[in-house]
């Protein structure tokens, strides 16, 4: 049976206290397992605080075409939340005096917002040195209207990043829905094809690995290697880097580690590779992500769990980054995600 | 009561067998460490090594810990069954080699 959005299932996860409880009681509140903050503080690294802002990252809504078996927005065709162009404006506005480097689009499937064009046309012009769409690459590939987004991409030169979980079809489809990994593979010979991902192109297309189930992501850049051989030789397509990307226990992921009987031997396994010198590259130290409404948090992750900022501006209608910076951090035990091994963020590793 | 010879969560254990003799244990966990890293042969040839053997040692730990480590190294189902088959070709192989000597040994002792 194909998967469905928590939201779609009625799902008691669907509500983010269902999921915070679970990460809060069991093996952390009977102290089997330190909590994150008890692990950070060992090393007198909490409260942790948000550096000067780089990246900026925009949750255009949480619609998708695809509803992948590990997503942390529990994306899908069913979930309506979708940034309105008001709310973008108000982003506009924000991305046209901040100081920071890398605008980052997410969502659900951010091109399937009606006005994603229009903001791509308009945050374009703010001079944003790493303008980031993360792309599933299925959407390229789900409708006619979508199939000119490459040369779109090209012509405001934004950086693809996109998901591809493994190198060959079973491991692919069984993570993302069947055909998953046809349309992928054809999406990225079209990116190819006007120059994305090609050494020395300035076109910049990456892929982002997530583990297909309760395990930790590999050495990043040895399975760099592995996709770029295969799909070289299988498929004749090039990309420039891979960014492995820890899941963390939250939203569908955490569901899947319930109803499996992973969850406890998954955070066992997070809190095992702990690893106190990742913790002061998480990405929430440099970012400040926007949902769709509007409302700024630390990191996605905190933003699916609706856990805000720890500040007086709550708002991108209200933002200030000044007030923002210095702020605490929100944690809770799922940032054990960011700190495994060699750390995980949206750009891969982090030490 | 844990009624079973071998429980799961005795894997992360593994590191406490040091405390009862510490230089041994470091010796051998420097030793291990240094086997798997990078070398003539990839982490990865290493990781289906390793799957290959622990079924051949019938080590439920290993199987565990290797199945789990081709997994994050992007190794499929399909490459770590042809190790278990490569593991388990040589072990009858050494089984039936070994008839060899049986044979040996029956041509000496009849007449
Ligand atoms: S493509 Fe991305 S946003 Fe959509 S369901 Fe999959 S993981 Fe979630
Ligand atoms: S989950 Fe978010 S808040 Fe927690 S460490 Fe990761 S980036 Fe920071």
């Amino acid at each position: 049976m194909p998967i469905q959005s928590l939201n779609k299932r009625e799902s008691a996860l669907k509500q983010s206290e269902a999921q915070l409880k679970i990460l809060s009681n069991g093996i952390f509140q009977n102290g089997e397992l330190p909590t994150f903050k008890a692990k950070i503080s060992e090393t007198q690294q909490y409260p942790l605080k948000a550096k000067k802002l780089e990246i900026l990252q925009i949750n255009l809504g949480y619609m998708c075409n695809q509803v992948c078996a590990h997503c942390h927005v529990d994306a899908g065709p069913d979930r309506k939340e979708i940034m309105t162009r008001d709310t973008m404006q108000q982003c506009l506005d924000v991305i046209k005096k901040t100081g920071a480097h890398t605008l980052d689009l997410t969502g659900g499937a951010p091109e399937m917002n009606p006005n994603f064009r229009w903001f791509v046309e308009e945050a374009t012009k703010a001079g944003i040195q790493d303008f980031i769409v993360r792309s599933n690459l299925t959407i390229i590939r789900a409708n006619k209207k979508y199939h000119d987004l490459p040369l779109f991409f090209k012509k405001h030169k934004v950086h693809v990043v996109s998901s591809m979980p493994h190198w060959t079809r079973g491991k692919t489809d069984k993570q993302r829905g069947d055909g998953v990994f046809d349309k992928s593979i054809q999406a990225l010979k079209d990116l190819n094809a006007i120059g994305y991902g090609i050494p020395n192109s300035e076109l910049k297309l990456d892929l982002v690995y997530n583990p297909s189930g309760a395990f930790l992501p590999g050495d990043q850049a040895s399975l760099e290697k592995d996709f770029k051989k295969a799909l070289k030789e299988d498929f004749n397509i090039e990309f420039h880097h891979l960014f492995a990307i820890t899941n963390l226990p939250i939203s569908r992921f955490l569901d899947y580690l319930v109803a499996s009987e992973n969850y406890e031997d998954y955070m066992y396994a997070l809190v095992e590779a702990y690893n106190p010198l990742a913790v002061k590259s998480v990405m929430c130290t440099n970012t400040i992500s926007v949902s769709w409404d509007g409302v700024l948090y630390d990191c996605d992750f905190n933003q699916m769990l609706e856990l805000p900022v720890n500040s007086p501006v709550k708002h991108i209608s209200d933002y200030n980054e000044n007030l923002l910076e210095g702020r605490h951090i929100t944690i809770s035990q799922h940032c054990y995600g960011c700190t495994a091994g060699a750390g995980s963020s949206c750009q891969g590793v982090v030490t | 009561m844990q009624k079973s010879y071998y429980d799961p969560a005795d894997l992360k254990k593994f590191g406490k067998i040091s405390e009862w003799n510490e230089t041994l244990g470091e010796k051998f966990f420097d030793y291990y460490g240094k086997v798997f890293e990078e070398g003539a042969l990839t982490a990865r040839e290493k990781a289906l090594i390793a799957l290959a053997v622990s079924h051949t040692e019938q080590c439920p730990y290993c199987i565990d810990a290797y199945t789990k480590d081709s997994l994050q190294r992007g190794i499929t189902k399909e490459e770590m069954m042809e190790a278990v088959h490569v593991g388990a070709a040589i072990k009858s192989g050494a089984t039936l080699v070994h008839g060899v000597q049986m044979m040996n040994k029956v041509n000496k002792l009849e007449m």
